[in-house]
């Protein structure tokens, strides 16, 4: 089997602040990690591997040239070969932009029979590139996986998450499936490993290497207008009520009622 | 120091685990006496942490002293006790092995060391032979294929859970070789060999959870296939080994002094007292600059060390007793202030620092005193 995993490195958001007079991240000295989803993604095609001999993983990548390092963090969890899609024509993508991208990428790599990706990725939140990708690769896409139940010849059963429940899909393979935190605990690297993965080469692709023409990608092919972006005022601290359960019950309809909720 | 991008994921690989794995929970049980988690034990096996350096073909990870140290110290950072479950089987109980071991005793003793499958110890240390290795009593006569040991080792680390010993015992038992360094042999002794046993587990200060014992030899029958090494050089295995290892010790205490340190940072400014948190006195903040400062020049100090002994530079010995020698002594310097700092509750097992500063004490002490360090680092210099 051969799966390929797409994954982005990312700030890590726990450590960003927003400016807030631009309303823009604030990125100098936020260390870049791999997208939280996307280990995710990657854990459960390792595990389809330790579990089918002979089964190749292969990390595609858009980003800028020092994403190798979190590539190389994908090879040290035990990817077999890397892919960063690298070039100033890239630059400035939205996600349909991206996915273009990522699509030729894929395609360029050859035959695969499944496609993993986190569900979404924590700077930009929009869960997008993935199904996006396999429209643009006229393939299946699951997105919301929480658990593979059964890889058969031709199709692959999952489980899709739902808010109050899950649904079982049966989906034919070539597919691109979107990971979430639920799926599986991502495994640690090894000291070995980061050692081969410091030994291996990653292919870094423009996109006269995809064969793609500069005005698909990037900047100027993506539609998406970022009209302002602020951080939204907090919330303002609780309200604890207490006494017994009647009182309480009166108190919080009285309180709804002086709000105009009820 | 400047890390390459492979040193800085050894880093992230190794602060993931211990921040994942060594919990609270999990770390207080075991300073309370629980056995330490085979879990754990296996979990960091599989991470490879227990043959870093060891090369690939004998089931280790074929990496440089600098992961050795990076590895030891994040671990440390959380949990001394766990630094020297992944420290002794690179350095002490591995050690003795890559610098003098045969194929098939790396075969058979080292590979299952560097997979986590066996523990080793290693026995030099005599009721009357600490820093004077030289005075070791433990003798062993040859009786055919065999030798025959006989005598006492003492503060054994895991010697009560270990799976087989490097043990050092005279050969050469002739007047010119008393009480000196000569006529010392290395042997590979199996715990389960008839005539081994273990004395009971010291009551120790820190470190709790890796259990340290004498080793007791009666009538021990030793295959002359286990004798590491030449008969004779022993010693000199052994000092060889203690060389290296010290930059573990260095690396373990580099780790604790930054994790007390982290915990004084974090009380100093959350604790208030006259209205003001702690940082905003100057006593405290000037104590801070200078664990800061000391620390880091430690951590140089460890890192050029493995650097040295990664180029294999003949200056390696004297900078892993440099690094072992100030490491040492500044942690436990960073461990008593970080526990002043936080005050009475510096003093009650809740807190962390309570626990450093138990744990950092025998830093200055095992695998060669400051005072052994500075010996060395004395006799490089002006030589002996």
């Amino acid at each position: 089997m051969k799966i390929i995993v797409l994954a982005k490195q990312v700030p890590d958001t726990n450590e960003v602040t927003i400016d807030p007079v631009t309303g823009t991240l604030i990125r100098e000295g936020v260390p870049s990690i791999l997208n939280p989803d996307d280990a995710n993604a990657l854990e459960e095609a390792l595990a389809l591997k330790d579990q089918n001999p002979g089964t190749t993983v292969s990390i595609i990548s858009m980003g800028p040239p020092q994403a190798t390092y979190m590539l190389r963090e994908c090879l040290s969890m035990g990817a077999d070969d890397a892919y960063l899609l690298s070039s100033r024509a890239f630059a400035g993508a939205d996600t349909a932009a991206t996915s273009t991208t990522l699509a030729a990428g894929v395609k360029k790599i050859g035959d695969y029979d499944l496609i993993f990706a986190g569900r979404q990725a924590i700077d930009g939140d929009t869960a997008q590139v993935g199904p996006q990708t396999a429209q643009r690769l006229g393939i299946p896409s699951v997105s919301y996986v929480q658990k593979i139940r059964e890889v058969k010849d031709k199709t692959i059963v999952v489980e899709r998450a739902l808010e109050d429940g899950f649904e079982v899909i049966e989906v034919q393979k070539p597919c691109v499936l979107t990971a979430i935190k639920e799926l599986n605990m991502p495994r640690y690297m090894t000291v070995k490993q980061i050692e081969d993965a410091y030994a291996k080469e990653i292919s870094v692709w423009d996109e006269k290497d995809l064969n793609v023409s500069p005005d698909k990608v990037g900047l100027g092919a993506s539609p998406t207008q970022v009209a302002k972006s602020f951080t939204p005022p907090p919330k303002g601290a609780g309200e604890m009520l207490s006494g017994t359960v009647p009182e309480m019950a009166a108190t919080l309809v009285a309180k709804l009622n002086e709000k105009h909720v009820l | 120091m400047i890390f390459s991008e492979k040193h800085d994921l050894m880093r992230k690989l190794a602060r993931d685990f211990a921040e994942n794995e060594l919990t609270n929970e999990i770390l207080d049980a075991v300073d309370e006496g629980a056995e330490y988690p085979k879990e754990i034990l296996n979990k960091m096996g599989k991470a490879g942490f227990f043959g870093i350096k060891t090369p690939v073909e004998y089931g280790g990870q074929g990496s440089d002293t600098v992961s050795y140290v990076i590895v030891v110290e994040e671990i440390a950072r959380v949990s001394g006790v766990s630094a020297v479950w992944v420290s002794s089987p690179n350095s002490l109980g591995g050690g003795p092995l890559m610098l003098a071991g045969t194929e098939a005793q790396l075969q058979k003793y080292l590979k299952p060391v560097a997979l986590g499958d066996k523990i080793p110890s290693f026995a030099l240390t005599e009721p009357g032979a600490g820093s004077d290795a030289g005075g070791t009593v433990t003798t062993a006569v040859k009786d055919g294929d065999y030798y025959i040991l006989n005598g006492r080792k003492t503060f054994i680390t895991a010697a009560p859970v270990c799976d087989f010993s490097i043990v050092y015992a005279k050969t050469d038992l002739s007047e010119k070789a008393r009480g000196r360094s000569r006529g010392i042999s290395a042997f590979i002794v199996d715990m389960n060999l008839p005539g081994v046993s273990c004395g009971k587990a010291e009551h120790k200060m820190g470190l709790i959870g890796c259990p340290t014992s004498d080793i007791i030899l009666e009538d021990v029958r030793v295959h002359k296939d286990d004798l590491l090494g030449e008969e004779n050089r022993g010693f000199q295995n052994a000092m060889k080994t203690l060389d290296i290892g010290r930059i573990g010790v260095a690396a373990t205490s580099i780790g604790v002094a930054q994790g007390a340190f982290d915990e004084a940072v974090k009380y100093a400014k959350e604790r208030k007292q006259f209205g003001q948190r702690l940082a905003n006195f100057q006593a405290i903040s000037f104590m801070i600059a200078e664990m800061a400062t000391k620390l880091q020049a430690a951590k140089e100090l460890t890192y050029r060390a493995a650097q040295l002994k990664d180029m294999n530079s003949p200056e390696a010995g004297t900078a892993a007793s440099m690094a072992k020698y100030y490491a040492a002594e500044v942690c436990n310097e960073i461990c008593a202030k970080a526990v002043q700092i936080h005050g009475g509750y510096g003093y009650i097992r809740e807190y962390k620092v309570e626990r450093m500063y138990r744990d950092c004490r025998v830093f200055t002490i095992f695998e060669g005193t400051s005072q052994v360090q500075q010996m060395v680092i004395a006799g490089n210099i002006i030589g002996k």
